[in-house]
C-alpha cells in the first residue's frame, strides 16, 4: 500500500513535469496559429468543467456562462489595459474616473475577473435558485442576454457596441493551461469532498437531500459562485487571447458551444468535458474547411459561413440518439487506471522477456 | 419528558381538509404507531412534522422548540430524520455516498479547507467515513459499500433509507411503511431491526405502517387517521376491539328493510 501511494506522487509529478515541458517547448518553437489553438483548448475546458460543475453535477441547468465570461473579459480588460490604450478606445464618450487610470499586472486582474463574476452569480444565484430546471434556464437565459444589453449600452464603462480593441495579448498557453489544470483540480476535489456529495445528492432527489439536512439553498448557490468564478476567469483570458471584445463575442452562441462541450463529453464526468473541450476547440479550426468553396463529386459548393455550427449539431445529435449520458457517462479517468495500464505493460514486458 | 408536541395541527389544501386537529404528545423512548386507510393523512402528517408543508394552523413543538417556521434541512439539523413511502435513495450515487450525505450536515471544515485536504477536513472526513461503515455494518451492507444504491434489491434499499437516516443522528425516526413490499420473513427481521435501533441509538419512532402485524408487533401505542381526523388511540388491544376503526376499515354493516 505504502509503496503504490508513493509510486502514485512520483506518477503525478512525472505527468505535470511532462506538460510543463511540453509548454515549454510548444510556447517556444510551435507556429503562433496552433499556439492559439492549443489557448482555446485550455480556456473551453476551463469553460466546460465550471459549467459542469453547475449543470452536471448539481443538476441546475443554467444557461448563463456567457454573462459570466462577459463580465470576466470587462472587468479584467479594463483593469490591465494601459491608460493609453484606453483613450484611444473611448474616443466617444470618455472612461469614468478611477477607471481611465488604473493599470494593474495580468495576475490580479484575472482574480478581480473571478471574483466580480463570482459576486454576480451570487446576486443571480440567490434568487434564480429557487426555480428548477427549464424555468431556471429561461431565468438564466435572460440574465445573460441582460448582461450582454446592458454592456451594449453602458457606453462610459464598457464603450458600448464599439468594444474594446487592442488589448495587450498577456494570455499564453502558461495561462491557460496553468489555470485549466488548476480549474480541473478544484473541482474535482470540491465534488469528491462531502460538499460534493451533499451537491450530488441535490441533482439525484432535492426533496430527499433536504430531509437528510443538506441546505439547498446553500449548496446551489456555491455550485453557481464557484462556476461563475471560473467562467470570468476564462472570460478574461479569451479577451486577451483575442486581443479584441465587445459584447456581442458573448451571445447565446457561446453558451450554446459550452453546453454543445458537456452534454457531449457527459454530464457529470470531468474527464469526458476536458477531452470534448479541447477536441471542440481543435475541431472549431479544423472544420474551417468546410465553409470555404470546394468542388465535391464535380460539384462546385461556394463557402458557406456557418457551416460548421451544422456540424455540430449533427455531432450532438448523434450523441444524444446513441450515447444518452454523453461520451462518459458519468465515469472518471483516474490515476489509479493510468497507474495500473503503466503496471500492467511493465509486466508485460518483463513477463515477454 | 416530551420530545415532540403536536398542539391541534390542521392543513388545508383549498377545500380539502387533508388533516385536522391532529394532536399528539411523543414522550422520549415512545414507539408509536399511525395507521389509517390510504389517503387518510398519515404521510401529511409526517410532510408537516419534517417542514415539507406548513400547518395551516396549529403548533408542532420539537425539543420545547417551535419548528412550525423552520426549514426541512433546519428540522433535520435539530434531529428529526424520516424515511420515505416510496424509497428516496441518491441512485446514481454508491451506498456508501448516500449514507455519508447523512453525514454532511455535522461537517464544519469550510468549501476551501475540503477542496484543499487540509488536516482539518480530511481528519472530518476520515470519521465521516468510518460512522458510514458502521451504520452499513447494522444494516449489513458493508460489502456492497461501492455499489450504486439504484442497483440494490428493494429490501435493502429500503434499509438503506433507513441507515442514511440514522446517519443524520436523530432523536425522533419517522419511518413511512418501512415494510411495504417486504415478505414476512424481512417483516420480521424488520421489526426485530427496528427495535434493535431504538434502543441501541435511544430513538423515539413514529412509524406508518399498513401491516398490522409490524404495528401491533412492535407499537406500545398507536394512533388511527381517518380522512384527516384521528378517531383512535391506545394500545394494540384497545385498537383492535374499537368499534369506530373497525368501521372505518371494514365498513357498517348493510342493515337490510
Amino acid at each position: 500500500m505504502k509503496g503504490k501511494k508513493k509510486d502514485y506522487i512520483l506518477l503525478k509529478i512525472a505527468t505535470i513535469l511532462i506538460i510543463f515541458i511540453f509548454i515549454f517547448i510548444a510556447q517556444r518553437s510551435f507556429d503562433a496559429y496552433i499556439i492559439r489553438i492549443l489557448n482555446l483548448c485550455g480556456i473551453y475546458v476551463i469553460l466546460g468543467v465550471s459549467l459542469n460543475l453547475i449543470n452536471g453535477f448539481t443538476g441546475q441547468f443554467s444557461l448563463g456562462h456567457a454573462g459570466f465570461m462577459a463580465i470576466g473579459a470587462y472587468v479584467s480588460a479594463l483593469l490591465y489595459t494601459s491608460p493609453e490604450i484606453k483613450e484611444v478606445n473611448y474616443f466617444i464618450t470618455p472612461l469614468i474616473w478611477p477607471l481611465n487610470i488604473i493599470q494593474i499586472p495580468f495576475i490580479f486582474s484575472l482574480i478581480m475577473a473571478g471574483l466580480v463574476s463570482a459576486g454576480v452569480g451570487f446576486l443571480v444565484g440567490a434568487p434564480c435558485l429557487r426555480l428548477k430546471g427549464d424555468y431556471l434556464a429561461i431565468v438564466t437565459f435572460g440574465f445573460s442576454e441582460i448582461i450582454r444589453v446592458l454592456f451594449c449600452n453602458l457606453q462610459s464603462i464598457t464603450n458600448g457596441p464599439l468594444g474594446l480593441k487592442g488589448l495587450p495579448s498577456y494570455t499564453n498557453l502558461w495561462w491557460t493551461w496553468g489555470i485549466a489544470i488548476f480549474t480541473v483540480w478544484f473541482i474535482k476535489n470540491l465534488i469528491n469532498s462531502s460538499y460534493g456529495r451533499a451537491l450530488k445528492s441535490i441533482r439525484e432527489d432535492e426533496i430527499a437531500a433536504e430531509a437528510m439536512g443538506v441546505k439547498l439553498f446553500y449548496h446551489k448557490v456555491l455550485s453557481f459562485i464557484v462556476g461563475a468564478f471560473f467562467a470570468g476567469i476564462a472570460g478574461a483570458l479569451l479577451g486577451s487571447l483575442v486581443m479584441t471584445i465587445d459584447p456581442n463575442t458573448f451571445s447565446f452562441f457561446m453558451t450554446f458551444q459550452i453546453i454543445i462541450i458537456v452534454v457531449v463529453g457527459g454530464l457529470g464526468s470531468i474527464t469526458g468535458t476536458v477531452i470534448v473541450g479541447a477536441l471542440f476547440a481543435i475541431l472549431m479550426e479544423v472544420l474551417r474547411s468546410v465553409e470555404s468553396p470546394m468542388s465535391l463529386f464535380g460539384l462546385n459548393i461556394p463557402g458557406i459561413p456557418g457551416m460548421r455550427m451544422l456540424l455540430f449539431s449533427i455531432l450532438l445529435m448523434i450523441v444524444v440518439l446513441f450515447f444518452h449520458q454523453g461520451l462518459m457517462g458519468t465515469k472518471e479517468w483516474s490515476w489509479e487506471w493510468l497507474y495500473k495500464k503503466l503496471m500492467g505493460n511493465k509486466k508485460e514486458i518483463e513477463e515477454g522477456s | 419528558m416530551s420530545i415532540l408536541k403536536v398542539d391541534h395541527i390542521t392543513i388545508r389544501f383549498g377545500g380539502l381538509t387533508a388533516v385536522s386537529d391532529f394532536y399528539l404528545d411523543l414522550k422520549e423512548g415512545e414507539l408509536v404507531g399511525l395507521i389509517g386507510p390510504n389517503g387518510a393523512g398519515k404521510t401529511t402528517v409526517f410532510n408537516m412534522l419534517t417542514g415539507v408543508y406548513k400547518p395551516t394552523s396549529g403548533k408542532i413543538y420539537f425539543n420545547n422548540q417551535e419548528i412550525n417556521i423552520k426549514k426541512v434541512s433546519e428540522i433535520t439539523a435539530l434531529g428529526m430524520a424520516r424515511t420515505f413511502q416510496n424509497v428516496r435513495l441518491f441512485t446514481n450515487l454508491s451506498v456508501l455516498d448516500n449514507v455519508m450525505v447523512g453525514c454532511h450536515l455535522r461537517l464544519k471544515s469550510s468549501v476551501l479547507n475540503a477542496v484543499f485536504y487540509l488536516p482539518k477536513y480530511v481528519q472530518e472526513e476520515s470519521e465521516i467515513t468510518e460512522e458510514a461503515m458502521k451504520l452499513l455494518k447494522e444494516v449489513n451492507l458493508e460489502k456492497l459499500e461501492s455499489n450504486l444504491a439504484g442497483g440494490l434489491p428493494y429490501g435493502q434499499q429500503r434499509k438503506l433509507e433507513i441507515a442514511r437516516a440514522l446517519a443524520t443522528r436523530p432523536r425522533l425516526l419517522l419511518l413511512d411503511e418501512p415494510a411495504a413490499g417486504m415478505n414476512p420473513q424481512e417483516t420480521k427481521d424488520l421489526m426485530n431491526f427496528i427495535l434493535k435501533i431504538q434502543e441501541k441509538y435511544k430513538l423515539t419512532i413514529i412509524l406508518i405502517e399498513h401491516d398490522m402485524k409490524v404495528v401491533m408487533g412492535i407499537c406500545k401505542r398507536i394512533l388511527v387517521l381517518d380522512y384527516g381526523v384521528t378517531i383512535a388511540e391506545g394500545n394494540p388491544i384497545e385498537i383492535q376491539h374499537n368499534p369506530e376503526v373497525i368501521k372505518a376499515y371494514l365498513g357498517v354493516e348493510a342493515h337490510y328493510a
